[in-house]
């Protein structure tokens, strides 16, 4: 494939298009709710009615809670979003709005949002993920295309002047990354894609991963064609199947294009993909036991340095990306570092993807540029609290993260604010809990999650994540002292300072940021029982 | 060079030096559980974090290099904080069995608890009830006291490359095991005790089988006699405050006979007996052509049972001449018995070894009973035999001087360096020159084996031809020079080498699986020493001029390699599968 074959087949899929068409939105959310038997009963109501209408699937739209959401364009008449369109309602959609030729109204849903913006699931919910051509269609590897044109160098400096940071968590400068990597002499080098996407209601990989595999793959290759890697691994937590077949059903129909392989448009850039499988460790989405879970080997941590960078995979010097980070860069690539470095706010830039979950009425994914307040996020996007309850709090960053108290809702969201709070933006996740929530099973839940996945490699991890939890046990169970609270600070220091990798010093940042906030949860649990005679 | 300062103090040290080593140049000791010198920093036990100015982080010493302009603060307020409340979680995971411990007087965790000042213990006590699993007969693996510093699981799989040993599970379920959880003796484990030598608890020991011991002293119907390894009598003194490397033979000649023993000897003479065999041998092999060539020793018991399982296609390779102390105790119960009209089932031999495997070798394939009964009793390692002699009452420090006794205890300088690395090549070619031009050498001494390098190779020439040598030490150094004679065999190219020798535990039996604990490689250059220091200083430096030997021959076994040599002092192997089940 060159560029011409490329423009080629973007001009031929548009012509094609046709102008009445149906998509249902088939990403894990949508399948959940039942997309799969809308999709075979409009295929077969449309038949019964002998109508040809083009019926696609697509990703995650971003209303999950609307599931299954069938997006319908017809001659003549508005596009509209039907929500909740479960099979028993196929009949009189079709009805409705193909022989009647009306809009179903009671069943529509807008899904405009001004507050959002949205770049890296720009093609969800419209890109038929299992067809490159599609995706070509909306100017996919074009940004490619034009990289290959470019000195690596110069593709880095992009990333550079773009602000673009890692979307895994931490927020480490990416095109800093692809420098440190690039720097390094070495015969080989790889690029990995960390899909292994863990936190408890976080889902903004897989509803890119299923949405728009193609997006991810073209990332990789820019990336790896920045640091010099001709070798890319996706690391995929073995719970995301479906993200899993389309990554490599998206890799098959580049192989057969001509889009990974040698000599890539005609380019001196060679590249190779292989798919691999985490196996239920949420450690395995560190980098360093990341690499040893690609190596086979037992999903440790390892002391750094030396940094992956350097000694990465098989000693090789690699660079690790979370998909969100890697979605990012076609359009940075398109557009310009400029364009992206103007979205955000301060120190962070872009666009960043939450799955907003808990006690909201609409959950979903939504992408939003950063410095939005959280505000704007729970109440004008989720829609505030189901049931008028009063929301009391957010928890961001999953079990790595905190929960940040509502008078605290009017911070515009970036990396530095969040870790003010408390909490950190981790990698996506935003859990909504109201005023029935007791902060401390809250707590508990994100601390026995981190106690579950410990590798139990480091002893303050290991038994201090144990202790804390049987702490809090005690507490909820009106056993607690007033003591337990300095063990339960005493602990989180020692794991803070002295756990080894991100998960242990991490882990007890549900409890620090709930003790800072909500301490009087605690006090309220403890009767402290009479001093002994 | 880096510069850097640590609690104020300048230091300046090689590029990547730890902070954890470049303190110890400045007399700052960080505490930690999990890194040993010899292995790499598993990282595991946070006992060693330290503070680094402008870093908001508390890094381990044990893994990062100081880098120039660091300033590091060892301890503060801040940091024993920390640290304590890190000993006191492990404590809530560890069992309080301290009394009836295998490690009791030498623990590097009780020993942190001791400096922490532990008094009170704040937290539940969480520690599991696992099985104990003392399968292999040789080292009894107790996962309930384990801490989890990973060491046992490096020294296994990096430097034995043996991959018995692997965590299980994770969180606080996490555990040591065999891949698969089957039992150790099921596994690829091949009884070095490395992990036991490692261990800082006792998580990991020797099976001690002192209590037979002093039953087979007791018995009336028992003549018990005792043979003491090479390496020991350099290393026994550092369990009673000698410095290390220190020539104790004779006050452990003292202490075994007032134990009541009633024939101390000295597998310095098995050793002398060894090479005779193994020289003819070779000589056999390089000279007129009968069988392989490479000869590669056979002395180490856990370097035999990790070639019957792992490189079971060297077996025609390998030198048929049984360990010294198995040699000792089968003359033992035939030669001497039979000057002392005993009947072998009269003799009781007991082994002081530096060496767990050693307990497995008695009774690995039907030629350890060539007596008719088993020819080596039990086996005690070092680190048994110094409890023995406090059981006893002996004061071991302040003890006389005493010789062996005959027949079986005088010995040459070749026979006291098999306890180091390259030590059997360097007796080997003593005795192999000998044999050749019927003239012993001018020069006995071939400094290119000696020494910590895990493979020396080298060439001597004996008779105008050239023999090529390897020496490897540390079994995953051995595939290296495997791999070499199997590519060249593969090829039809020339041999590589005519004669390897390979010890299982680094720097051989002076750091074997039974000797003291805190082996470093200082420690093994020490106790090496003090061997070589006793070759360089017998009247007799070859194992073929031991006059009790050439006795040995005229009166019993007529001579090397004949039928009846081969009868008492050859074995065979066997593949062996490398999981049983």
């Amino acid at each position: 494939m060159n560029k011409e074959e490329l423009k080629k087949i973007k001009e031929e899929t548009l012509a094609r298009k046709k102008k009445t068409w149906i998509r249902v939105g088939m990403a894990t959310c949508g399948i959940a709710a039942g997309a799969q038997d809308t999709y075979f009963a409009l295929r077969e109501e449309l038949k019964k009615h002998k109508l040809t209408v083009d019926i696609r699937k697509c990703g995650c739209v971003g209303k999950c809670s609307a599931e299954p959401l069938v997006e319908v364009a017809m001659e003549g008449m508005p596009t509209v979003f039907y929500h909740h369109l479960t099979k028993d309602k196929v009949p009189q959609l079709v009805e409705t709005h193909f022989l009647k030729k009306t809009v179903w109204h009671n069943q529509t849903i807008s899904l405009q949002d001004p507050h959002q913006l949205r770049i890296v699931l720009r093609n969800c919910g419209i890109v038929d993920p299992d067809n490159i051509k599609d995706y070509i269609a909306l100017g996919g590897y074009a940004a490619l295309a034009r990289v290959l044109e470019m000195k690596p160098e110069d593709v880095i400096d992009q990333v550079k002047k773009s602000g673009l940071r890692g979307r895994g968590g931490a927020g480490f400068p990416t095109g800093l990354k692809w420098e440190l990597t690039r720097k390094v002499p070495a015969d080989q080098k790889y690029i990995i894609c960390n899909g292994d996407e863990g936190d408890p209601g976080a889902y903004m990989d897989r509803g890119v991963l299923e949405g728009d595999p193609h997006a991810v793959i073209e990332g990789m290759m820019i990336a790896g064609y920045a640091i010099g890697a001709n070798k890319g691994f996706f690391y995929i937590r073995a719970e995301y199947p479906l993200a899993v077949e389309r990554i490599e059903k998206a890799i098959k129909q580049c192989l057969s294009n001509k889009l990974l392989g040698q000599n890539i448009m005609g380019s001196s850039f060679s590249f190779d993909i292989e798919v691999r499988l985490g196996a239920g460790a949420f450690v395995c989405g560190e980098e360093t036991a990341l690499i040893a879970s690609i190596e086979g080997k037992r999903g440790y941590p390892h002391p750094r340095p030396p940094y992956p960078a350097v000694k990465g995979l098989w000693d090789k010097p690699t660079c690790i990306n979370n998909v969100e980070t890697l979605a990012n860069l076609p359009p940075i690539l398109t557009n310009g570092a400029a364009w992206f470095a103007g979205i955000g706010h301060e120190k962070s830039k872009g666009t960043k993807v939450f799955a907003v979950t808990g006690k909201v009425k609409q959950s979903g994914l939504v992408e939003v540029p950063m410095g939005t307040t959280i505000r704007d996020i729970v109440f004008n996007i989720a829609g505030g609290a189901a049931n008028n309850k009063k929301v009391k709090a957010v928890q961001t960053g999953g079990p790595s993260g905190g929960v940040i108290p509502e008078q605290f809702f009017d911070t515009p969201v970036s990396y530095e604010n969040l870790q003010n709070l408390g909490s950190i933006m981790g990698s996506g996740g935003m859990i909504v809990m109201d005023e029935d929530d007791s902060m401390v099973d809250i707590t508990k839940f994100y601390l026995g999650f981190c106690v579950d996945e410990s590798c139990g490699k480091c002893a303050p991890c290991r038994i201090g994540g144990t202790q804390m939890l049987r702490i809090l046990n005690r507490i909820t169970a009106g056993e607690g002292t007033l003591a337990d609270l300095d063990k339960l600070r005493s602990i989180s220091q020692a794991m803070q300072k002295a756990s080894l990798c991100g998960l242990g010093q991490t882990a007890p940042n549900p409890v620090v940021s709930t003790l800072r906030y909500f301490e009087h949860e605690y006090r309220a649990l403890i009767k402290e029982p009479a001093p002994k005679q | 060079m880096v510069k850097a300062i640590i609690n104020s103090i300048p230091v300046e040290v090689a590029e990547n030096t730890t902070i954890l080593d470049a303190a110890s140049t400045v007399g700052v000791k960080i505490p930690n559980l999990c890194k040993h010198p010899d292995l790499r920093a598993s990282a595991a036990c946070g006992l060693c974090v330290v503070k680094v100015k402008g870093s908001p982080k508390m890094p381990r010493a044990c893994c990062t290099p100081v880098q120039e302009g660091m300033d590091i603060i060892t301890h503060d307020a801040e940091i024993v904080s920390v640290r304590k409340t890190v000993v006191e979680l492990m404590l809530s995971a560890h069992p309080n069995e301290c009394t009836v411990c295998g490690r009791n007087a030498n623990c590097e965790f009780r020993r942190t608890l001791s400096d922490f000042g532990i008094r009170e213990e704040i937290f539940d006590k969480i520690s599991p009830q696992l099985p104990i699993d003392a399968t292999t007969g040789v080292i009894v693996l107790d996962p309930s006291k384990c801490i989890k510093c990973g060491r046992c699981v490096v020294v296994c799989q990096e430097v034995q490359n043996v991959w018995a040993l692997s965590f299980l599970e994770r969180g606080i379920k996490t555990r040591i095991s065999p891949a698969g959880d089957i039992n150790l003796a099921d596994s690829p484990c091949v009884r070095c005790g490395q992990c036991s030598a490692h261990c800082p608890t006792g998580a990991i020991i020797e099976k001690d089988d002192t209590d037979k011991v002093w039953a087979a002293l007791q018995n009336p119907k028992k003549h018990c006699v005792v043979q003491i390894a090479p390496a020991v009598r350099v290393t026994l003194g550092e369990h009673f405050g000698f410095e290390p490397g220190t020539n104790l033979s004779k006050k452990i000649y003292t202490a075994l006979r007032r134990m009541g023993f009633k024939a101390v000897f000295d597998t310095n003479f098995g050793a002398d007996l060894t090479i005779m065999e193994e020289a003819s041998e070779f000589v056999e092999r390089f000279v007129h052509g009968k069988s392989a060539l490479p000869l590669i020793t056979t002395c180490c018991p856990s370097w035999v049972d990790f070639m019957e399982k792992f490189h079971p296609d060297m077996i025609e390779h390998f030198s048929s001449a049984k360990s010294p102390h198995e040699m000792l105790g089968v003359m033992a119960k035939t030669y001497y018995a039979g000057k002392k009209g005993f009947s072998a089932s009269d003799v009781e031999v007991v082994s002081i070894m530096p060496c767990t495997a050693k307990k497995y070798e008695t009774h690995r394939s039907k030629e350890m009973n060539a007596s008719g009964y088993q020819d080596v009793d039990t086996v005690l390692t070092t680190r048994e035999l110094s409890r023995m002699i406090r059981q006893a009452g002996i004061d071991f420090a302040n003890l006389p001087d005493e010789e062996c006794d005959h027949i079986l205890g005088e010995y040459t300088g070749a026979g006291t360096i098999f306890g180091a690395t390259g030590g059997v090549m360097e007796a080997a070619l003593r005795t192999a020159a000998y044999f050749v031009t019927k003239e012993n050498l001018p020069k006995v001494d071939f400094e290119n084996v000696r020494g910590l390098k895990g493979v020396k190779e080298t060439t001597v020439t004996i008779a105008g031809k050239e023999i090529r040598i390897a020496v490897a030490h540390g079994l995953a150094n051995v595939e290296y020079v495997i791999n070499k004679i199997r590519e060249a065999k593969k090829a039809g190219a020339p041999l590589p080498y005519h004669f390897v020798e390979v010890m299982a535990c680094p720097g051989g039996c002076i750091a074997g699986g039974g000797q003291p604990y805190g082996v470093t490689d200082e420690l093994r250059a020490k106790r090496a020493k003090g061997l070589y220091a006793e070759d360089q200083g017998l009247p007799r430096r070859c194992s073929h001029d031991n006059p009790y030997i050439q006795q040995l021959y005229k009166e019993f076994l007529d001579k090397p390699l004949s039928d009846k040599s081969h009868h008492l002092l050859h074995t065979t192997y066997t593949a062996r599968p490398l999981y049983q089940r």
